[in-house]
């Protein structure tokens, strides 16, 4: 997989070639800062964990995320060099992988720059770290779920706004397809086992049970395999749409 | 060796490419000819896998593009149309990174980078993002992209399109040092490049080959063919002329200063015309043999009769 590492590298350092990182960077930690600070209450709850900063991880994403997927293959479609792309001896699959974890090793970057908030909870109590630990790895996880789709609704459209709208709202759906607003759809004619399918996708209850510490093999599997799913997806769409 | 057989490529309502087969040798530079649509770039984005055919095959040594895409890949430099690429990174940066594509690393990578960038002379903007130069030097860029890893087969579309007379003249010179043992195929419409730089000419029309041969035989096909064309001081009767034995014709300019003596098929006519101005004593300033006109059949060929 020579392909994937060069078109990750490329990848990786387009993000720097623009103002785009570092404007990400920068809003990113500010937000996460004020949802944790004012939003989360974080001082005022006096306890020593991070679970104001986790929470608001999945509504902070929504709209970060896909600003950082949008352009994964959008911009190559505008442009032409899609062409080029798809006419060097790389293959489909080692695009959009090397694509993907460019941008998710990049979203990773933007959570490992928080670490302001791990010294400052360790400063003032006795957090438990393990918890924390895990908090961040659910945490790139979800972003990891939320950039696949991004990725997929990117292959779609060659303009970057659509494909911002369609991830924002196509994300939006499995954040909250645990909640009333997705499940009273299906409540009174689909079966229970249904409405428990439904429910059991959404982004923020496996969140959830990660950031606060408890790690199950299944919500592990879940994100991973959501990754792969989107992924695949991504790659046939991209492969119908290269030449439109 | 590339083979195509049968290669057909329909959109919903069109066919773009109608059954097209050739093939192509090593130390052909094949001039790739047709009006805007006719199925050129698509033919082009098949040969290298970008496009998948509706119906045909398409084989680079042996290489089946569909089925041993990343190997026939790997033996294939191409400029897309338009020479795309990416606008944000250095030219070092973007020849780098084909270069590593190619499987080229340290040394080899930096020399391979220096020898392209040497030869289509981009040494002088090699650290400048590619979003900020100019046409001619992007379309160089796609270039030295292409030719980097020293590839067998270079398929090239309109690689001179945007650039002025003295690129266009770098460029074909650089087409014509690489040719010797590759294979070449240029896609253009620009007619004097083929006649400069193709061994071998082939026009499509509507998907479809309808020549097929050098530039000199499809000069042949010319009606100026052998025509002698005269520049006079002043207008004469064209009559003589019409009357030699093998001439089809005479075209006349309007202010009559200028006259093109057509032949009958393959005929020689310019010892009789030559004669007949001698005998004449016409006031004739200039005389010339014409080859044949390259786009004179390539209207007749692409548009048919009804031109």
């Amino acid at each position: 997989m020579m392909g994937l590492s060069v078109v990750f590298k490329r990848e990786l350092a387009s993000y720097f070639a623009t103002p785009l990182a570092y404007v990400f960077l920068v809003i990113f930690l500010v937000m996460a800062g004020v949802f944790t600070f004012y939003l989360g209450g974080f001082f005022e709850r006096g306890q020593a964990d991070l679970q104001p900063f986790f929470n608001f991880h999945p509504w902070l994403y929504l709209f970060l995320i896909p600003a950082i997927g949008m352009r994964l293959w959008s911009e190559e479609r505008k442009s032409g060099t899609i062409e080029l792309l798809m006419t060097l001896p790389i293959s489909r699959t080692a695009s959009v992988l090397g694509k993907f974890l460019a941008a998710w090793v990049f979203a990773g970057l933007a959570l490992l720059l928080t670490f302001p908030m791990v010294i400052t909870v360790n400063y003032l109590g006795n957090p438990d770290n393990g918890a924390i630990i895990t908090g961040y790895l659910g945490s790139w996880l979800l972003a990891g779920g939320y950039l696949a789709i991004a990725s997929c609704m990117s292959a779609l459209t060659r303009n970057q706004v659509i494909a911002f709208i369609l991830a924002v709202a196509t994300c939006f759906v499995f954040v909250v397809s645990g909640f009333p607003l997705v499940l009273d759809a299906f409540n009174g004619w689909a079966p229970q086992s249904v409405l428990d399918a439904v429910s059991s996708l959404s982004f923020l209850i496996r969140f959830q049970a990660i950031s606060q510490g408890v790690v199950d093999l299944r919500d592990l599997l879940y994100f991973l395999s959501l990754i792969a799913a989107w992924l695949a997806a991504t790659a046939v769409v991209v492969d119908l749409k290269k030449a439109d | 060796m590339i083979e195509i057989q049968q290669l057909t490529k329909r959109f919903a309502a069109h066919t773009a490419v109608d059954g097209l087969s050739f093939t192509v040798a090593p130390g052909e530079v094949l001039g790739f000819l047709g009006p805007n649509g006719a199925g050129k770039s698509t033919t082009m984005k098949m040969l290298t896998g970008f496009l998948a055919p509706t119906s045909g095959t398409a084989r680079v040594f042996g290489h089946d593009i569909q089925r041993d895409t990343l190997a026939a890949q790997r033996l294939i430099g191409y400029l897309p149309e338009g020479a795309p690429c990416y606008g944000d990174m250095t030219v070092a940066g973007f020849l780098g990174f084909i270069a590593e594509v190619r499987g080229l690393k340290g040394a080899l990578k930096r020399q391979a980078v220096q020898t392209a960038s040497e030869k289509v002379q981009l040494e002088s903007v090699l650290n400048q993002r590619i979003e900020t130069l100019s046409k001619g030097f992007k379309r160089r860029v796609g270039l030295a992209q292409a030719i980097l890893h020293d590839p067998k087969v270079l398929i090239l579309d309109e690689p001179t399109d945007g650039l002025d007379p003295n690129q266009k003249h770098q460029v074909r010179k650089l087409i014509q040092s690489l040719a010797k043992d590759k294979i070449v195929i240029v896609s253009t419409h620009i007619l004097e490049e083929v006649a400069a730089v193709c061994t071998r000419a082939l026009i499509i029309a509507h998907g479809k080959v309808v020549a097929d041969g050098t530039p000199y035989e499809l000069e042949r096909q010319s009606k100026y063919h052998q025509a002698v064309s005269l520049v006079l001081e002043q207008p004469v009767d064209v009559q003589p002329l019409t009357a030699l034995a093998g001439v089809a014709g005479v075209e006349q300019s309007e202010d009559g200063l200028q006259l093109t003596v057509l032949p009958e098929g393959d005929a020689v006519i310019f010892p009789a015309v030559n004669a007949l101005l001698a005998a004449q004593n016409w006031p004739v300033r200039e005389v010339n043999v014409e080859r044949g006109r390259l786009d004179e059949v390539f209207r007749r060929l692409t548009v048919g009769d009804a031109a």
